[in-house]
Order: structure tokens, then C-alpha cells, then sequence
């Protein structure tokens, strides 16, 4: 029981990516495929932020009386990884309003038709 | 005890939001779905004491994000999902089944969460901890390491953004020629 | 008209308390939560709502294209910029000890310009990509 409370935040930050995970291969729209990409990208970071924290920590903002801090590089790293995410996000999007326009469809079976029936 | 009830409790929404994202088709509800999604992390980033990762989540994920997910449906005027016909739809599920059981072997051994004598807490974050204030003089630390200790990073990250922004400007930044139906003949825009 | 007009009233007093709001995010980034992203990324909201309640043209009006080119690059300069000025003062890349009197007073000064470098790109990045968007619609 110890175990289940000491770790559940990570199972459910699993299961959130596995949600992501199985949006992105199994669906064929591709915005829905950039969004279950996004879902994975924050479930990741959850993960990340999760191993950092300290039980009774504050922020780590150096603050007066303040005796313990959560660990501050896990937040660095996310932080640089939450903007290259919002970078690619918007590149993919970009990529999605061509395909329409060059394909007149954003399935991708129906893509793959357009291709191959050449 | 609290702690662990909010824990729960916004962990559970988590699940809810992203689950009804996968079982949608109706493309605008999954967008705004996918805001709240954005939002209830950047809520649980707090309870986490992640202030400056909550802040970014907040405005990048919530704001910016959606925005363009928003624009682009308007612009691909595709507002509902076509159900998928897979020839063998058990196979996705097994995959993710597999992968998802195979991390959480993999967490079997982490540390407790929160432990302070964990690892992770013990070896190079009480460097920073402790010498932020006296090299570099800022109370935020995240801050100091990010722009200071940690420099050369936050230097590709930004041109890393200037490249996403100079690659959507070629792709979308000329005039729009007419949408064909078929197989577009040549390529580049017209500017 | 009538069904814009509480959005256009209220966007218009909101506007200035986002754009105050984001320039305290940045300058402050040293002392509490912030920094160059949210900053940028806060700034550029103020003028994307400006866009989506006034239309497309009153905000390029406000901010043309060729302004927000040549700040996405600038910012990038200035980051890189410090560094050279740094290799020049004596110390390594991105040193910024070596930039004023005193460890503490180089430090301060080093990490104040390379924010407001991060903090210019974020915001005409954001932008330049959502008028790509939203100017792709018009015919």
C-alpha cells in the first residue's frame, strides 16, 4: 500500500503517455495525430517534474527561513523542452495547411491513395 | 493527507480529459479539450513546486498552442475526424499495452516520490542550491542556471525557435495559390 | 456589431495591463517566477488578441512584418553578441564575469541583456508564426 502511494504519480504519468502513444498510431486525421503528440510531450514532462520534487520543499526561489528547495535542473530542462515542443508543434501545423492544399485531404489513408495511385 | 486527495484528484481529470480526446471526432471539441488538458498541467505543475515550468506551460500550451490548432482547422476547413477502418485494430493497443507495462517495470525502481534522500537530490542540485546566490547574486535559481550555469543551451534553444519561425515563414508566408483538388503540379510559393 | 462590441471594450482595457504584466515578467525574472520565454510568449498574446478582435490588418498595423523580421534576428544577435564581448574582455564564450567590475555586478549585467535577447525572438517568432497563419486565409 506504502508502494502504491509512493508511486502512483508515475503510473498515471505512464498511462497518460501510453493515451498519447496510442492517438498517434492509431489515428489517421493528422491534427490529431500533432495533438496526441502534445499529450505525450506534457505527460513527459510530468514524469520529469515528478522526480524533482522534495516533500516539504518550497519553489527554488531563494527565499528568507526557507530551509529545503525542490530540486531546481529538472525544471530547466523542461522549460527548454516546453518551447522547442510549441516550436515543433507550430512547424507541424504549418505542414498540415500545405498537405491540404497540395492533397485536398488531411486523412492519411486517403494520402496514401492520392500516392500510390500514380 | 490534503496533498494526496489533490493529487488524486487532478491526476483523475488528467486521465479523463486526455481518454475523451482519443474517444472524440468532432475536431473543435478535441482542441478545446486539449487547452484544459494544458491547463490542468499547468495546475499540477504548481502543487508540484514548479512555478516557472507552470508559468510556461500556462501561457506556450494553453495560449499559443491552441491558437494555431485553431487556425489551422479553419484553414483546412476539416472540422470532423473519419473513423478509422484499420484492417487489424488490435495491433495499435498491443503495442502500447507492451510499451506501457514495460516502463512500468521500469519504475519499480525509482525512489519514493518526494524522497529527499533520493538520488537526484542529493549530488549536483545542492551545488546550485547553495552557490546561486553568492556567484551570480539571483534569488531565482532556475533563472540563474538557465541563463547563467547552463548558457550555451538556452543559446540553442532560441535558435532552434528562430529556425521554427524562418521554416514556417517558408512554407506558409507567400500568397496562397488555388486549392486543387488533386496532385499539385510543382512546388514553392510564389512571393 | 453589437455582439463585438463587450469584446472590443474589454480587450482594450486588458490590452495595456498584458503588455505592463509581460514587461514585469521579464524584468523581474531575477527575483520571482519569469524570465525571457513567458515573457515573450505573454507579450505576443497582447498583440494576438489585438488581431482577433480588431482584424489582421489593424494589427500589422501596429507591428508591420519587416519590424518583427529583424527583431526575431536581433535577439538571436544580441544572445550571441554578449558572448563575443565576453571572448574579447578576456574570459571564455558566454563568461559574463568579465563584463563589468565585480563578479556579482558582470553576472547581473550578462544575464539581464541575454534574457532581453530571449525575450525579443519569443515574441516576434510567436507572431511571425500566427500572421503566416492567419494571412494564409485571405485570398
Amino acid at each position: 500500500m506504502d508502494f502504491i502511494i509512493s508511486h502512483y504519480n508515475y503510473w498515471i504519468a505512464i498511462f497518460l503517455m501510453m493515451v498519447g502513444f496510442y492517438t498517434v498510431i492509431s489515428r489517421g486525421n493528422l491534427v490529431k495525430k500533432i495533438i496526441g503528440l502534445n499529450i505525450f510531450q506534457v505527460s513527459v514532462f510530468l514524469l520529469y517534474i515528478s522526480i524533482g520534487v522534495v516533500v516539504g520543499g518550497a519553489a527554488p526561489i531563494i527565499t528568507e527561513g526557507v530551509e529545503l528547495y525542490s530540486n531546481p535542473l529538472p525544471h530547466v530542462l523542461i522549460l527548454t523542452a516546453i518551447v522547442v515542443g510549441v516550436a515543433t508543434t507550430a512547424l507541424g501545423l504549418a505542414l498540415v495547411v500545405r498537405i491540404k492544399e497540395a492533397y485536398g485531404t488531411i486523412e492519411e489513408d486517403e494520402i496514401h491513395e492520392q500516392d500510390h495511385s500514380l | 493527507m490534503i496533498d494526496v486527495i489533490i493529487d488524486i484528484i487532478l491526476l483523475a481529470f488528467l486521465a479523463i480529459t486526455a481518454v475523451a480526446i482519443v474517444r472524440m471526432t468532432n475536431l473543435f471539441a478535441i482542441i478545446m479539450l486539449f487547452g484544459i488538458f494544458s491547463f490542468l498541467s499547468a495546475v499540477m505543475f504548481i502543487v508540484m513546486d514548479a512555478v516557472d515550468v507552470a508559468f510556461t506551460e500556462a501561457a506556450v500550451g494553453a495560449g499559443i498552442s491552441t491558437v494555431l490548432m485553431l487556425a489551422t482547422i479553419a484553414l483546412t476547413k476539416d472540422h470532423n475526424e473519419k473513423q478509422p477502418v484499420s484492417h487489424r485494430p488490435w495491433l495499435p493497443l498491443a503495442v502500447v499495452i507492451t510499451t506501457g507495462a514495460a516502463l512500468v517495470y521500469g519504475t519499480l525502481d525509482i525512489p519514493p516520490f518526494g524522497d529527499p534522500g533520493a538520488p537526484s537530490q542529493i549530488h549536483v542540485a545542492p551545488y546550485y542550491i547553495e552557490r546561486s546566490v553568492p556567484e551570480t547574486g539571483m534569488p531565482n535559481i532556475v533563472t540563474a542556471v538557465l541563463a547563467s550555469y547552463r548558457g550555451f543551451d538556452t543559446l540553442g534553444e532560441v535558435v532552434v525557435i528562430f529556425t521554427a519561425g524562418i521554416a514556417v515563414l517558408l512554407l506558409l508566408g507567400g500568397r496562397r495559390r488555388k486549392p486543387t483538388a488533386g496532385r499539385d503540379e510543382g512546388e514553392g510559393n510564389d512571393t | 456589431m453589437t455582439h463585438n462590441l463587450v469584446l472590443r471594450v474589454v480587450s482594450k482595457s486588458l490590452i495595456p495591463l498584458i503588455i505592463v504584466f509581460a514587461l514585469y515578467v521579464q524584468f523581474h525574472g531575477d527575483f520571482g517566477p519569469g524570465g525571457g520565454f513567458q515573457a515573450g510568449v505573454i507579450l505576443s498574446t497582447a498583440i494576438i488578441l489585438y488581431a482577433l478582435v480588431f482584424g489582421l490588418d489593424a494589427a500589422e498595423q501596429v507591428i508591420p512584418s519587416a519590424v518583427l523580421r529583424i527583431l526575431a534576428g536581433l535577439g538571436v544577435l544580441i544572445y550571441a553578441g554578449v558572448g563575443v564581448v565576453t571572448l574579447f574582455s578576456g574570459g571564455n564564450y558566454l563568461n559574463y564575469s568579465v563584463l563589468a567590475g565585480n563578479q556579482i555586478a558582470g553576472q547581473h549585467l550578462g544575464i539581464l541583456l541575454v534574457e532581453l535577447g530571449v525575450g525579443m525572438t519569443v515574441f516576434s517568432v510567436m507572431l511571425i508564426i500566427f500572421f503566416a497563419f492567419a494571412g494564409r486565409g485571405r485570398p
